[in-house]
């Protein structure tokens, strides 16, 4: 194993070529760009036996993705907000089909008014598409996890794509300590791709049909359980990736939780942050602690519960909005969690809209803030930050 | 069809080819053609439109309509030359 300087994009270029992806289709967009930037170098130049189909649109990435993954190849792509919005169709097409792939979305605000910058809003567009998806905390979890979504996706006990949330800029432009796995190790996790349906001239299926509302709805229910029922090969594949690798994911990850009255939860590279705060305030003290939420869908609320129990008071970093809604999406599926349970009060707070700066002073901040409002017993949310 | 949703194929593939020649589209249809055969002239015209190929030439040389799968889209009415099919109601 060799730990290495790598900015963000270039580890996840670095993985979609130890994984010997066969198809890589996407239009460059910031801060995305230089993923497709760095793997058409790596194609060109021989370093990877690949198709690189440069794109006319996102919607058209994905659509090539999914005919490459119905011929039985292992298909790449990677985008950010307006692109992901262009794209959407297909991203239900994907998933409703069953075609394992990776796409890794480097989170950007969705326009307008036009921003490059990182928020979830384009996550939370995509919430209901039905792909696995998780939010990484840093590089070496973007890196690790192209090859899991592989291993993941294409088990024949799953055949769902897996969507990689990785931060714009905060984890696409930052240079990280990034430790590569052996090449040897990569190739026993991860064979060749082996299909349980492709399309094949010599023996032809149907992918895709017209299905009438008689059946529709059993479709839907088939795949909404088997979205559900990858929890345990999740679980199962990144139980054995730690084995290999010395680096063990779970679906959420505590902090100092066993004694915090009040705690944090955080996804995607925001839990770093969020980790500095909580360290101080044990520093003078205070009993907090950390939740990170790594596995979005299916949502781990086994794990949440489990790791929250005691927990009096949760604050709840979101980082997108739901106008008109119940709060942030963050909140209001941890509500919805401990709905009609002996859970925790939880305080909504929506950050870093836009890349807006969040400093580990900030949460000392937001956690000062937080008794006022559970005192109120307000259930909306706190825009944290905004200019009044 | 009535498949439990425990009897889908993962994304609803269907394995057998050919097997939309099963689908009965004819029960799609609100008008039916009916073929005058004192006015028709074996032209094929309708036979040529139809978009579903549900129209077969028989061995006298008039054509027929396939009615498992006639859509009843009344193509072939609006087509045809001599005024030779006219669209009825389905009751």
């Amino acid at each position: 194993m060799k730990r290495v300087a790598l900015e963000g994009t270039v580890a996840v270029a670095e993985a979609v070529r130890q994984a010997n992806v066969d198809v890589i289709a996407a239009y460059p967009i910031t801060p995305q760009s230089h993923i497709v930037e760095r793997l058409s170098e790596i194609v060109a130049s021989g370093e990877l036996d690949a198709e690189f189909v440069p794109v006319e649109s996102e919607h058209t990435a994905l659509s090539v993705c999914i005919g490459a993954s119905a011929c039985g190849a292992r298909a790449f792509t990677a985008t950010s907000g307006p692109g992901l919005a262009l794209m959407a169709e297909m991203v239900f097409v994907a998933s409703s089909m069953r075609l394992p792939m990776v796409m890794v979305l480097c989170n950007r605000s969705l326009s307008a008014p036009l921003s490059i910058w990182n928020d979830h809003s384009d996550a939370m567009l995509v919430r209901d598409s039905g792909w696995i998806q998780v939010f990484v905390n840093n590089a070496q979890e973007a890196y690790d996890h192209v090859f899991l979504g592989y291993r993941i996706g294409e088990d024949h006990r799953v055949l769902i794509p897996y969507m990689i949330h990785m931060d714009g800029f905060f984890l696409t432009h930052a240079i990280e300590p990034v430790e590569l796995v052996d090449q040897e190790v990569v190739d026993k996790f991860l064979p060749h791709y082996q299909p349980l349906y492709r399309l094949d001239p010599s023996n032809p299926i149907t992918m895709g049909a017209f299905v009438m509302p008689d059946q529709y709805a059993e479709v839907k229910k088939a795949q909404d359980e088997a979205l559900k029922a990858s929890y345990q090969v999740i679980v199962e594949v990144w139980e054995k990736w730690g084995e290999l690798t010395g680096r063990f994911y779970r679906p959420v990850e505590g902090f100092y939780l066993e004694d915090a009255e009040y705690a944090f939860l955080s996804v995607g590279s925001y839990g770093d942050v969020a980790q500095e705060a909580v360290d101080f305030l044990r520093g003078k003290g205070r009993k907090v602690g950390l939740l990170k939420l790594r596995l979005w869908r299916p949502f781990p609320f086994e794990e949440l519960r489990k790791a929250l129990k005691g927990v009096k008071a949760l604050l709840v970093i979101d980082r997108a909005i739901c106008p008109g809604g119940p709060g942030g999406p963050v909140a209001l599926e941890v509500r919805s969690a401990f709905y009609n349970m002996d859970g925790p009060r939880v305080v909504d707070f929506i950050v870093g809209i836009a890349g807006r700066d969040t400093t580990p002073e900030d949460y000392v901040k937001m956690f000062e803030m937080a008794p006022e409002f559970l005192e109120k017993g307000s259930e909306e949310y706190i825009f944290y930050g905004v200019k009044e | 069809m009535k498949l439990s949703w425990r009897e889908i194929k993962p994304g609803a593939v269907i394995t057998e080819s050919g097997s939309s020649r099963n689908l009965r589209t004819g029960d799609w249809r609100s008008e039916r053609p009916i073929m005058d055969k004192e006015k028709c002239n074996k032209c094929g015209m309708c036979y040529i439109f139809c978009p579903e190929g549900t129209i077969k030439e028989t061995e006298e040389g008039y054509f027929e309509v396939d009615l498992y799968y006639c859509k009843g889209c009344g193509i072939c009415a609006h087509e045809c030359p001599q005024g030779a099919i006219k669209m009825v109601l389905e009751v």
